[in-house]
């Protein structure tokens, strides 16, 4: 099957089912203030929001993937691109900007300057180590593992090499806040640390 | 608890311009009313409450309890809804009155959140003072026929609990209101 042209974000997210962005706003922060009353340690709740950004990443990768027909990403940097362009343009209607390379390509960080989880929300004192948006980490964290980066399609295609030599990868990365609109600063950053390729490895031998 | 700061945010936070949500045209078919509105992705909404019944679900031990949690996080959003609307839409004016409530929630409250007014508002029989709201698509549900399924156990679960969260708040007159949701 050829691959279709990948559809840009805007495309996708005008045809998905939308729901009004307050719900899904205040759903979250009554998320977050359960969990405050339950683990009352602000660390306790960073990790939680992580976990639970975790495993909606992972199912998340695979609605994005069905919606969003791209093509396998070559390297990182191009998938990074499509994460901030398509996927959040996707699921949260705001586009965030890739910035901030590095000389190796491996840690970038992703801008956000809308961010539809925080409409409403202020810091109190008492929460001030609290990375509020921390689910969002943790969803990039997951949908990244899920992800395959992968050797460009035309070699697959020409057959030059057999199915286990492909080079399928999962990605193992760090996900930080860099800077956070609720602490003061103008915008959010997202920094993604690509920590290390882990290869696919099949349950099976292929046979020619 | 969220939203109390120090005098000097506080003061920024009502400063902040809430608006009718901010302009952005969006190629909803369903009403004009919802163009000015600000949306995610139905499926971005559907992650979130699945892991907010996901996380409860650890935490209790029974249907009952949950579904009790599940309607506390409805009221803390019912709560805040019923602030914003009433800034945004009645001029900062309140309803006081029983009926007026009822269908402030069943026309306004349901058009914002859900997309559309409620089917309908009906006096109960049994009662005198027993008013059913009728929905017979709740999104909350249609994402339960769509994305959750619920074991075996847990058959008599129902996820329109959040809803009745949302709408007990705004019930807080001196009769006490028993929210009773059937599906449909």
């Amino acid at each position: 099957m050829a691959p279709a042209a990948p559809k840009s974000g805007d495309v996708i997210f005008a045809s998905v089912d939308r729901v009004n962005a307050e719900l899904f706003t205040l759903t979250y922060g009554a998320i977050v203030r359960q969990l405050i009353t339950d683990l009352e340690e602000v660390e306790e709740v960073n990790k939680q929001l992580d976990q639970m950004g975790y495993n909606i990443g992972v199912r998340l990768v695979d609605e994005f993937l069905a919606k969003s027909s791209v093509s396998m990403c070559v390297d990182f940097r191009e998938t990074a691109d499509v994460i901030a362009k398509v996927g959040f343009k996707m699921f949260l209607g705001v586009t965030a900007s890739v910035t901030n390379w590095d000389a190796e390509g491996t840690t970038c960080s992703l801008i956000l300057e809308d961010n539809p989880l925080v409409d409403f929300v202020e810091l109190p004192d008492t929460c001030q180590g609290l990375h509020y948006c921390n689910i969002l980490s943790g969803v990039v964290r997951g949908a990244l593992e899920m992800l395959r980066v992968a050797l460009p399609e035309v070699f697959k295609q020409l057959r030059l090499i057999r199915a286990k030599e492909v080079e399928e990868v999962s990605m193992k990365t760090e996900v930080t806040w860099l800077r956070d609109m609720l602490r003061g600063d103008d915008v959010f950053e997202l920094q993604v640390k690509l920590l290390k390729q882990v290869p696919e490895e099949y349950p099976y031998k292929d046979d020619e | 608890m969220i939203g109390v700061g120090k005098a000097k945010q506080y003061a920024n936070v009502l400063d902040r311009p809430i608006g009718k949500g901010k302009q952005e045209v969006t190629i909803d078919s369903t009403s004009e009313l919802n163009k000015d509105l600000v949306q995610v992705s139905l499926s971005a909404f559907a992650f979130l409450f699945s892991e907010l019944v996901q996380y409860n679900q650890i935490q209790v031990d029974n249907i009952a309890e949950l579904e009790r949690r599940l309607e506390d996080a409805g009221y803390a959003v019912g709560a805040r809804v019923l602030e914003l609307l009433c800034h945004r839409e009645k001029g900062s004016r309140r309803e006081t009155r029983l009926l007026g409530i009822l269908s402030f929630i069943h026309s306004t409250v349901w058009k914002v959140l859900f997309g559309k007014v409620a089917d309908s508002l009906e006096k109960g029989t049994e009662h005198e003072d027993e008013y059913m709201i009728s929905e017979k698509e709740l999104l909350v549900n249609r994402l339960y026929a769509r994305f959750i399924s619920i074991p075996k156990d847990m058959g008599a679960f129902n996820c329109g609990a959040f809803v009745a969260g949302i709408v007990r708040v705004r019930t807080a007159l001196d009769k006490a209101f028993q929210i009773i949701f059937n599906l449909c």
